[in-house]
């Protein structure tokens, strides 16, 4: 059995997340693997944490369940103390929060925020690194084993002020082809639209290699 | 079965240290790993700011500046990120190195920084930040990987201070950091005078980051400035866009891609507040006094 690779790559996957017009777009593969075995064709990384309000985990595969449970802990006890659904900001402050805790021996997880303000209804698209720094763009966020290639994507096709419908389409194609360059990840998508009043999600016909 | 424990002080948490090591050792073969900052290859790369930062004294005050890149191993992670960060009104950091431990570094001096503001009633100096900064970073021996540029102006005038992530000082009328600094430094040495006014500092602050950025790797994107005096702060984001992006040849459609299954789920409104109106008409002609909400 060969030893253990990156951390980063051991399991492989990809979150990507964009802004649109009153309307943000998040998209997951659905790989699960150890190394080069697929195990698992359904593993979704994105976990909803509000009405409108996403957050996907791609990294070490443990690591992202545990930061997740972490996550839901901790933003439960929060809004029951607050009385309110979490900010997507706030939110995002907590994961960094928490990752930066554990700084030096930190979790092999680089976190992706998507989600609408609950009052004001404003796109926010947020990621961070393994150690919690943030980074709040005002276009697209990529994370997991072909940031590469999913920053050539995004920085192509991404253009501002796009709506739901070209959002989508956005999104769906800078995912399918970016983690088409990649073994480590693919195996279909998820894609989830977050608009005012509906969230969509969309499995993509994809590529099964 | 046991509840989910979270930490019951504030700090750092080494519950995943020897996992870590134990996870690491398999890959690079017992290499020396440390910390996620560290520069072997089996590591994930921490996002760091390889930047230019500087800072200059002027007679009115002091003026920062840093380039906007911010780096994951060769790659821009980030195009315009912010490095200037407030420590109180009069007190401002810039901060090169691993991008969260000068993120998290300096928002915690700044929150003690304000701590003893309200505890002394004073006005905050800017060698209560600098002690603060560098005791916090000595104690760390580096492992904290933050070099600092803090700059502010006090009751005593303007003053300029760099921290590097051992915890040494230097004081200077004018300081660079970061990967840049060797470019920036050059600027400064050529024309820096003692007594500058306002303008002549900040056209040198531009002209010092713009030589990292377009002579540096690790620095790029734009110019961010921030000039403190005595009346107020001025923070200038982005003072210089250095680098815009290329316009687009062609609008690129792929086509609609191919969907297996689409789930809508409607998002319910949240309720803010109920308001309850009677009848009162009703409500006297039986008898009742209507009811006030």
């Amino acid at each position: 059995h060969l030893s253990m690779a990156n951390p980063m790559s051991y399991n492989g996957g990809c979150v990507m997340a964009m802004k649109g017009r009153n309307c943000v777009a998040i998209a997951s593969d659905l790989r699960f693997g150890v190394q080069m075995q697929t195990i698992s064709m359904e593993f979704d990384k994105v976990q909803q944490m509000g009405p409108r309000l996403f957050v996907g985990f791609p990294g070490l595969a443990t690591d992202t369940q545990t930061v997740f449970q972490r996550m839901q802990f901790r933003k439960n006890l929060y809004e029951l103390r607050e009385n309110k659904s979490v900010r997507p900001q706030t939110l995002m402050n907590m994961i960094s929060n928490l990752l930066y805790e554990r700084r030096f021996g930190p979790y092999f997880v680089e976190p992706v925020v998507a989600g609408l303000d609950p009052i004001s209804l404003e796109p926010y698209v947020a990621t961070m690194d393994l150690i919690g720094c943030p980074m709040e763009p005002e276009d697209f966020v990529v994370s997991g084993t072909c940031t590469e290639q999913m920053f050539g994507m995004c920085e192509t096709l991404w253009q501002p002020d796009m709506s739901p419908d070209e959002l989508f389409e956005c999104i769906s194609q800078a995912m399918l082809n970016a983690f088409d360059r990649d073994a480590a990840s693919g195996w279909g998508c998820h894609v989830y639209l977050i608009e005012r009043d509906q969230v969509t999600v969309r499995a993509l016909k994809a590529r099964m290699d | 079965m046991a509840m989910l424990e979270e930490p019951s002080c504030p700090g750092f948490v080494f519950d995943n240290v020897l996992r870590n090591q134990h996870l690491l050792a398999k890959c690079g073969g017992g290499s020396q790993a440390d910390a996620a900052a560290s520069s072997t290859s089996a590591l994930p790369r921490a996002k760091k700011t390889g930047t230019t930062i500087v800072g200059c004294v002027f007679n009115g005050g002091v003026v920062l500046g840093a380039d906007t890149r911010a780096t994951e191993g060769n790659i821009v992670a980030d195009k315009d990120c912010s490095k200037i960060h407030y420590i109180s009104d009069r007190i401002y950091c810039c901060g090169a190195g691993t991008a969260a431990d000068t993120e998290m570094v300096t928002r915690q001096i700044s929150a003690q920084i304000c701590l003893h503001r309200l505890s002394t009633g004073r006005l905050p100096r800017v060698i209560t930040a600098k002690q603060l900064l560098k005791d916090y970073l000595f104690r760390y021996q580096g492992y904290i990987g933050a070099a600092l540029v803090i700059g502010g102006v006090d009751y005593q005038g303007p003053h300029l201070y760099s921290v590097a992530p051992h915890g040494s000082v230097d004081c200077a009328p004018y300081i660079t950091m970061g990967s840049g600094s060797l470019a920036a430094m050059a600027v400064f040495e050529s024309r820096f005078k003692p007594d500058l006014d306002q303008g002549q500092a900040v056209q040198l602050v531009r002209d010092a980051i713009l030589a990292g950025i377009f002579n540096d790797l690790g620095s790029g994107s734009n110019v961010d400035v921030c000039i403190i005096r005595q009346d107020g702060v001025e923070y200038l984001r982005p003072y210089l866009r250095a680098n815009e992006k290329g316009q687009r040849a062609a609008v690129y459609r792929g086509g609609k891609p191919a969907v297996l299954r689409t789930d809508r789920r409607p998002v319910l409104a949240d309720i803010i507040s109920t308001r309850i109106i009677r009848d009162s008409g009703a409500a006297q002609a039986a008898g009742e006094t209507p009811m006030e909400t």
